[in-house]
């Protein structure tokens, strides 16, 4: 298992490399003069040489990358264009928001996808099942953004129970930072418990189909207890893969809830550089939530080695 | 009185019927033993008692367990039935246990759940039945989880977690059908002794009269879901009354007509089909640290031998000895680690799969399974047809419809079969299909992968003939690769032994069957199930 | 033992239809993406009211019989828009589900009848595709080439490509091992041709499945692109556009929110249950194994 971790680490590496170079040339290279697109065609000349030579483009191309990516490996992400500050402080402070809202929301989305997907598989073909169910392929099909403009107009708009939209920050006190979060988390967790529901449901259904189940019940087991104990960690292997693939979801979709709500996150700051065309941010937010996704994936992959001993040995 | 009591049960599965006016009944400490091919409806009588039937079936009649009517006896009460008085064993270990759970779990759950005991004590007790069943604390501690048991070693945890409680009656349903058999007769020789221990009931289910004429007291012949004859073992299998257990301990012993191939004089010289020499195929072992190279696996180790045209040979071995890495590598799907060998005097070594072409066309192959070895998507012309892609000319389509029509014909098929899907046929019919693609080049060489031992025994006493019969009529030299003696015994000239990637022991079959020399040879023909020994050993046992 | 009696026999051709129509979610979805499709192919012809023409007398209209959905701020008529906005998403989400079948099978197929080295390099690469959070690299796509209807598609379509390279290589793996694959080398088949004759046809049902939820998907991105102002662009009207211009008049007038955002769950449900009812009927098999 440690030669298969570090291997899988290695591999998140170089992947996290390779990365770089794509990011590097679809936002350095693919434009021919990154300073012209930062300063669009009407620059004054002056002002695009000082940027030219502020971000180095009269070195050679790889030089430049290698002075980018060595700089991202010591934690130097470069300096915003527009901000005028360095990268990384700017993400410090956005991902305070960022990450919260994605942790709430993936939490949110477990716990209410786990049990209910446990649920409408024991209660297969049943009228709670199919209900479950019918409503969460109906929660599949819902694009978190519109959810979110509904949950505003019902409870910022309508009811006035929270913002509809904007971030007081933490120093306003906990309450008013979760206050300001739970619609956008609740917006983003709703389609992807609905998801996660219905893959709970199958996977559930699948394992207890499994000879070993009959096993446990042969033995005695009343079906309540083999459901919790014999099936359930069984059937998390599945439920885990789609963790992971959600959780990059999340993070992506972070960039159209922060819109809707105003939230001052690491998705508003790099759809915000990105029409301000401040490259050096773009590529720095990327590469952060690029290295993000490989580190879930790897955690994913940990956690099949706790649920399956099979899986342990693996090289 | 009788332990259990089955009375009039009939039973339907979604409105199907699967068994009818079923009667059965087993006695304190006796072993009754179910017999019937598949589709009879044994294993749905099992599921009945331990009331574990699938959704949506029916079940009228009566069924008495220890004096408990278990049709009408509601879940709590068959909850603390199962496991305790009642246990189960299943035909397929590799999948009868969870994955997740230590093998120690899983014995000490039912333990602690029936009797209440704390975790201590139920881990001492789980300790001394996986003791008892021959799996010792110092290979098997509790910690092992079932992947790194063997499917023999599965076998015995779950023998373990049903006898755990001592049952009153304990139910196996082809409980050795997946292993191969030296296995067999370990796990039969366990439940034997389990039985006489603890006086408890055994319901064996098989397919094997064999096995069941071997273990049991007292036999039920069940057909179509209808119980055909019971009685005593010895009455029932010597006297053969009913004319369907006389069918079955007939097609279980059958031996086809076959003339002998005529042993000519200068057979040293006549030049082999088939020529083997020295070949090993390695595979890729498992690295055992971060730097340490990995170990390779050595699954057929120097192995020289030749086929006679015309000859039929076994190679038989158990379980994971090699037998059919050694047919893929003689098959070309499969390079050997180093060695060579040679079809027709060609050397099947370093070809491109063009080259292969004129080799290919003369050896072909018959599966085990006769519905993975087709293509589910595709009608019986297209598949038996398929190897009519290794002509140096592509047949024309009339050409083509005639030579499927012909080999079907003479695999005793109709023409107009051709039109039909796989699953249109039975599992017979199926296996009659997969060898007309095998003949359908009009090869010299078939390679069968264990042609038989998924069919019944009835189907399979037809298809062995249908072997023996092209043998002559085509000429075809066979090399069967099978576990089951009596493939071997019924079918080939020759035997050879496989035992751990290199052939122990060759030699005419019967010389070989009747004389095994090699310890493997000796295991294999001691665990053979063997009908007529069996009810030879039960009558003398009845007499004494 | 036998397998006989426990093998379900594949449906034959004929009853194809009758399974079909009992299939309840199949019929479902099949009407609702018909309609949808029809909408779409209709808007072509004729919509109620020409929406290139402004109405400013008719703005921010509620439902009335002459606008059943209302009008927006610029009194154009929702419903003919949402009409419109069809022919949009449809056209995006086919062809990125067609970028991501026509270059993800082939690699995926290609993968699993090499193995070794092909197939490591393939699924790395792969990898790094799906490290990339497909909207957010859809974004960055966008904002190079600048926003449009194309490189919407391009973004959304490249990741497609390694979703469908994995499910069509797992698919190829698993129909790799199977006897009818060894009785095809046997008869001399290569590579190439049983992976055209064997595999392919064995994993169609697979790979249609995750069409239907690609194309679902897809219907969703561009949404949410076109929501971002990095879509199909105005005046050509889009789901997701409609709603970025309803969240501000939202106080005054919510069904402008509504009527834009239920197009869009209508559509997706009906192709997921079209997708669940064609996994049902196509391969009993993977029921069982979802």
């Amino acid at each position: 298992m440690l030669v298969y971790l570090l291997k899988r680490i290695a591999i998140g590496l170089a992947t996290l490399l390779v990365a770089s170079a794509v990011v590097f040339s679809v936002l350095e290279i693919i434009p021919g003069d990154p300073a012209l697109l930062m300063l669009g065609m009407n620059a004054e000349p002056d002002t695009l040489a000082a940027l030219r030579e502020q971000m180095g483009l009269n070195q050679p191309v790889f030089l430049r990358y290698l002075d980018w990516v060595s700089g991202l490996a010591v934690g130097d992400f470069g300096t915003s264009y527009t901000y005028s500050s360095p990268v990384l402080e700017l993400i410090g402070e956005r991902v305070m928001v960022s990450l919260p809202l994605a942790l709430i929301s993936l939490f949110l989305s477990t716990v209410i996808a786990l049990p209910v997907g446990i649920f409408a598989a024991a209660r297969r073909g049943k009228p709670a099942d199919t209900i479950t169910m019918g409503a969460a392929q109906v929660g599949v099909a819902i694009p978190n953004f519109w959810f979110a403009l509904l949950l505003i107009y019902l409870f910022a708009v309508w009811l006035r129970l929270v913002p509809a939209g904007g971030f007081p920050g933490w120093d306003a006190g906990i309450w008013a930072g979760l206050k300001a979060l739970i619609l956008p988390a609740i917006a983003l967790a709703l389609p992807q418990a609905a998801i996660l529901a219905r893959v709970t449901r199958s996977a559930m259904l699948e394992v207890l189909g499994e000879d070993y189940i009959r096993t446990a019940r042969a033995k005695g087991m009343p079906r309540r207890i083999v459901l919790w104990h014999h099936a359930l960690r069984n059937a998390l292997i599945p439920v885990l893969t789609i963790l992971g693939l959600q959780f990059a979801f999340l993070l992506a979709g972070t960039i159209i809830i922060e819109n809707v709500f105003y939230l001052p996150g690491l998705g508003r700051l790099v759809f915000q550089a990105i029409t301000q065309r401040d490259l050096i941010v773009v590529e720095g937010v990327v590469m952060l939530l690029v290295a993000t996704v490989i580190i879930v994936n790897i955690l994913v992959d940990i956690g099949y080695a706790i649920v399956d001993p099979r899986l342990r040995t693996r090289r | 009185m009788s332990l259990l009591e089955i009375e009039n049960l009939s039973l339907s599965i979604a409105g199907h019927p699967v068994l009818k006016d079923v009667d059965l009944q087993i006695a304190p400490g006796e072993v009754l033993g179910v017999v019937g091919e598949s589709g009879s409806g044994k294993s749905m009588s099992a599921l009945t008692v331990m009331q574990l039937l699938p959704e949506l079936t029916r079940a009228q009649g009566r069924v008495t367990f220890d004096g408990i009517d278990i049709l009408a006896a509601p879940e709590e009460a068959m909850c603390r039935l199962r496991g305790d008085d009642l246990g189960m064993v299943f035909q397929e270990p590799m999948t009868a246990l969870n994955p997740v759970k230590t093998i120690g779990e899983q014995v000490a759950e039912g333990i602690r759940w029936h009797t209440g005991a704390n975790r201590p004590d139920a881990e001492a007790r789980a300790r001394a039945i996986l003791d008892r069943v021959g799996l010792p604390e110092s290979k098997f501690p509790l910690s092992r989880f079932p992947h790194e048991l063997s499917g023999g070693q599965r076998q015995r945890v779950v023998i373990a977690i049903a006898c755990a409680l001592k049952p009153k009656l304990l139910i196996a349903d082809e409980p050795t059908t997946a292993l191969d058999v030296v296995l067999q007769a370990q796990i039969l020789d366990l439940l034997r002794d389990l039985v006489e221990e603890n006086r408890m009931g055994l319901m064996l289910i098989s397919h094997d009269l064999a096995v069941v004429a071997d273990m049991a007291d007292r036999v039920t012949v069940m057909r179509h879901g209808v119980v055909m004859e019971s009685g005593p073992t010895a009455t029932v299998l010597r006297e053969q009354k009913h004319p369907y257990t006389r069918q079955l301990a007939e097609a279980s012993t059958h031996v086809p007509a076959r003339a002998r191939p005529q042993e000519e004089a200068g057979k040293e010289e006549q030049t082999p089909l088939l020529s083997v020499s020295s070949v090993t195929r390695d595979y890729p072992g498992r690295r055992k640290g971060l730097f340490s190279k990995p170990e390779p696996f050595r699954a057929v180790d120097n192995v020289s031998f030749s086929l006679v045209p015309g000859h039929a040979v076994a190679l038989v071995g158990r379980s994971g000895c090699g037998k059919s890495t050694l047919a893929r590598m003689i098959l070309a799907l499969d390079r050997p680690t180093s060695g060579e060998i040679r079809l027709d005097g060609e050397a099947l070594g370093g070809k491109s799969e063009h080259e292969l072409r004129h080799a290919r066309r003369n050896m072909q192959v018959v599966f085990q399974d006769p519905y993975g070895s087709f293509n589910p998507r595709h009608q019986v012309e297209r598949l038996v047809a398929e190897p009519l892609h290794l002509l140096d000319t592509k047949p024309s389509v009339t050409e083509r419809r005639e030579r499927v029509a012909e080999a079907l014909e003479s695999v005793g098929l109709k023409a107009s079969d051709m039109q039909k899907y796989p699953h249109e046929f039975s599992g017979g019919q199926r296996q009659r299909v997969s060898i007309a693609r095998a003949i359908i080049t009009r090869p010299k060489l078939i390679v069968a992968d264990e042609p038989v031992s998924a069919l019944d025994v009835s189907i399979r006493a037809q298809i062995l003939d249908l072997f023996a019969d092209l043998n002559q009529r085509l000429d075809l030299t066979y090399l069967f690769i099978t576990h089951d003696l009596t493939v071997a015994r019924a079918i080939t000239d020759e035997v050879m032994v496989m035992h751990d990637g290199r052939i122990v022991e060759s030699g005419p079959t019967a010389a070989v069957l009747e004389n095994p020399e090699s310890e493997a040879a000796k295991a294999l023909v001691a665990a053979a199930p063997d009908l007529e020994r069996a009810i030879a050993a039960r009558l003398a046992r009845e007499k004494a | 033992m036998s397998q006989d009696a426990s093998m379900p026999p594949a449906p034959p051709q004929n009853h194809f239809l009758q399974m079909a129509l009992a299939n309840r979610s199949f019929m479902i979805g099949l009407f609702i993406t018909l309609i949808i499709t029809g909408m779409a192919l209709l808007s072509f012809v004729w919509t109620p009211y020409d929406i290139t023409h402004l109405v400013v007398s008719d703005r921010m209209q509620g439902l009335s019989w002459a606008h059943p959905l209302g009008t927006d701020h610029l009194g154009r008529d929702i419903l003919s828009m949402i009409m419109i906005g069809a022919r949009n998403s449809i056209a995006v989400a086919i062809v990125a589900v067609g970028i991501g079948m026509g270059v993800g099978v082939p690699l995926g197929c290609w993968a699993a009848a090499r193995g070794g080295v092909v197939d490591e390099v393939l699924m790395r690469f792969n990898d790094l595709v799906f490290a990339f959070p497909a909207l957010l690299s859809a974004i960055m796509i966008t904002a190079i080439f600048g926003p449009g209807a194309i490189n919407a598609i391009i973004a959304i379509g490249i990741f497609n490509v390694p979703v469908f390279a994995r499910v069509a290589r797992a698919g190829a793996l698993s129909i790799w091992p199977r006897e009818f694959i060894l009785a095809a080398r046997a008869a001399g088949k290569n590579r190439v041709l049983i992976t055209i004759e064997h595999i392919l046809p064995n994993i169609v049902a697979l790979l249609l499945v995750q069409g239907t939820i690609q194309f679902a998907l897809g219907i969703l991105a561009e949404a949410g692109l076109s929501y971002l102002g990095l879509g199909t662009q105005p005046p050509m009207p889009s789901w997701g556009r409609m709603l970025f211009e309803a969240q501000t008049r939202m106080m005054i007038a919510p069904h402008l929110a509504i009527f834009p955002g239920l197009a869009i769950v209508i559509t997706v449900l009906g192709l997921n249950l079209l997708g669940d009812g064609l996994r049902d009927l196509l391969d009993p098999r993977l029921r069982r194994e979802r």
